[in-house]
């Protein structure tokens, strides 16, 4: 009876493993499809979209595509934009969010709790709130079509400055600020040689959120980069997918090589995206 | 930094009693300087905007012309315009299935991954996080070749084999909400399947082989282990991604491109569509107000409702 007991055990074991396998497997499945079809249409001519049965495997117009998207957009002046917008803004993020939540993690000043507080406040509010008022701004400055658009407003950020002051209290000891205080350093000196180097991970998590944000922002810079010349990579890709003549091998093209580049850095420091991304996420 | 260079001068010349400036002071001077290139920027791009659309919201006004004051009268303009209460509903229908069937999923997979015995664990969670990088105008693209509206399309082709007749994603009233809470649904599950499963991960082990030699099933465990303890968590990723889901607005443009249907339209789209499409900033400025109280009831609700749980245990 014992043996017949272990046997069902034993039998219910590997049903609840198989089960688990198929949902994992299928999750990843799920998962990834999309990115091995974005590569399949990429290399295909426009047809086989309706086609019966629909290509499954890659075709030979990976070239020809990428080809017809240079000659619509301008693909890789368009990735350099969003290079170029959000190094700066996250370069930014990192130096302005670090000073201030050094500031706040270890400077004595009157207004401190309140000011803190008003910061976070504001990471509540929709932006789309203020969204039009910024577009006249935007306007009244002559930014329209211009990088400095995007770039001047993204360049401080409240939850920056969240997670810098939080990063700061806990991993800086106050006993060493006062050691370099009594030593004669500036308050910038402290900042700069001793708080800069111990914060280096919160620097790395926070310039990958700031990064990815920046990267994949769409909605401001849909409606201030008027001009093709200074669209970002996503402004661009929507203009590929709007066109009149509606060339699927051509849009998955460029939607696989903008995606690309992400996805490989990604998969080289995947563990780290990860933590980075979710933790984040999870500490507020 | 400049500032405060004479400052150290007169310390070190001896002369602390004299020296204007204290080591408070200093601290106080130092930190006021770091903290305001925040509050410039933010005064001038965040807290100026917020309150000049009160003001627009009360004028009406074309963007190029002079404003008029017209009082209430761009809220009465939404409020008896059917197409704004559609996108409301809209964006409410898409939240619910863009969210609720995500954070089951999410769990059920984070639970699978977090049992002892799973090999490939890491590939598990890289392919499950992988949507998550990309963007949400290529997700958008992607979905739209793959939903699309004739029967050899992906989706239609699949649901064929389950006998279902072919849907029309980019026009049918529930094929387009369907489409783009997909879309939401792809690209965040495996987010917050790492993060259900970082919680569960914190949950002692000894937890369930205590429960196991009690002869507490699976399903027991879950509810009686796994939940009670993950509810910080859980309550966390509901407040996340209804708030953001509220805010939808990339998945729906880029999905229906230049139709902008309005089965499909969301509250934020109808805002963008009121403003730069239509140049009438002052209806607008009315519906982005109204979307900004409809998010903070929202969240006192869904805040009212997680304090009652978290009160209850």
């Amino acid at each position: 009876m014992d043996n017949a007991q272990q046997k069902t055990k034993a039998r219910k074991n590997l049903f609840s493993k198989i089960l688990t396998y198929l949902l994992l497997f299928s999750g990843a499945f799920l998962s990834l499809f999309p990115f091995y079809w974005m590569f399949v249409i990429a290399t295909n001519p426009n047809h086989v979209v309706n086609r019966l049965p629909p290509a499954m495997i890659p075709g030979d117009h990976l070239v020809i595509n990428f080809l017809n998207v240079l000659s619509n957009i301008n693909f890789f002046g368009a990735m350099f934009n969003s290079f170029i917008v959000s190094t700066a803004i996250t370069f930014s993020v990192l130096f302005l969010s670090s000073l201030a939540g050094y500031a706040f993690a270890k400077l004595k000043f009157k207004g401190k709790n309140v000011l803190f507080v008003f910061i976070l406040v504001t990471m509540m509010i929709p932006p789309q709130l203020g969204l039009i008022p910024s577009y006249l701004i935007i306007t009244k400055l002559g930014w329209i079509s211009d990088l400095r658009a995007i770039i001047v407003p993204g360049m401080v950020s409240a939850f920056g400055i969240f997670w810098m002051r939080q990063y700061i209290k806990e991993a800086i000891p106050d006993e060493l600020i006062e050691a370099a205080k009594i030593d004669g350093c500036s308050r910038f000196r402290i900042y700069w040689m001793i708080v800069i180097p111990l914060i280096l991970p919160a620097f790395a998590t926070l310039g990958i959120i700031t990064y990815m944000n920046v990267w994949n922002d769409f909605m401001w810079p849909l409606i201030i980069l008027k001009d093709e010349s200074v669209h970002t990579i996503q402004v661009a890709l929507r203009l590929l997918n709007d066109a009149y003549v509606r060339d699927y091998g051509m849009i998955m093209s460029g939607t696989f090589w903008a995606t690309i580049p992400l996805v490989i850095i990604f998969l080289i420091f995947n563990k780290f995206f990860i933590d980075s991304l979710t933790k984040g996420a999870v500490k507020s | 930094m400049a500032d405060y260079q004479p400052v150290r001068t007169k310390v070190k010349s001896g002369k602390p009693k004299k020296r204007f400036m204290s080591e408070e002071r200093k601290d106080a001077l130092a930190a006021y300087l770091y903290i305001s290139p925040f509050f410039i920027i933010f005064s001038v791009f965040s807290i100026f905007p917020i309150f000049f659309s009160f003001y627009l919201g009360l004028q009406r006004w074309n963007g190029l012309g002079s404003m008029e004051y017209v009082g209430l009268r761009n809220f009465r303009l939404i409020y008896e315009d059917p197409m704004f209460w559609k996108s409301i509903y809209n964006t409410f229908v898409i939240a619910l299935m863009g969210t609720l069937p995500q954070l089951f999923v999410a769990f059920l997979l984070a639970f699978a991954l977090n049992s002892t015995l799973i090999k490939f664990k890491n590939f598990f969670r890289i392919s499950f996080f992988m949507p998550n990088v990309t963007s949400i105008v290529a997700v958008a693209i992607v979905f739209g070749t793959l939903f699309t509206n004739s029967e050899t399309g992906l989706v239609n082709l699949v649901l064929s084999y389950f006998n279902i007749s072919p849907i029309n994603w980019g026009t049918n009233e529930w094929g387009l909400k369907v489409a783009i809470a997909s879309m939401v649904f792809w690209r965040w599950v495996g987010y917050n399947t790492i993060i259900y499963l970082a919680g569960m991960q914190s949950i002692p082990n000894e937890l369930y082989e205590a429960a196991k030699i009690d002869g507490a099933n699976l399903r027991q465990q879950i509810t009686y282990i796994t939940l009670p303890l993950l509810k910080p968590v859980i309550i966390f990723t509901v407040f996340v991604s209804t708030i953001g889901s509220l805010q939808l607005f990339t998945e729906p443009l880029v999905f229906l491109g230049r139709t902008m249907r309005e089965e499909g339209i969301t509250m934020v789209l109808y805002l963008y569509r009121e403003a730069f499409v239509n140049n009438a900033f002052g209806t607008a400025s009315a519906a982005a107000i109204t979307l900004f109280f409809i998010i903070i009831v929202f969240t006192t609700i869904n805040l009212l409702i997680a304090n009652r749980l978290g009160n209850s245990k």
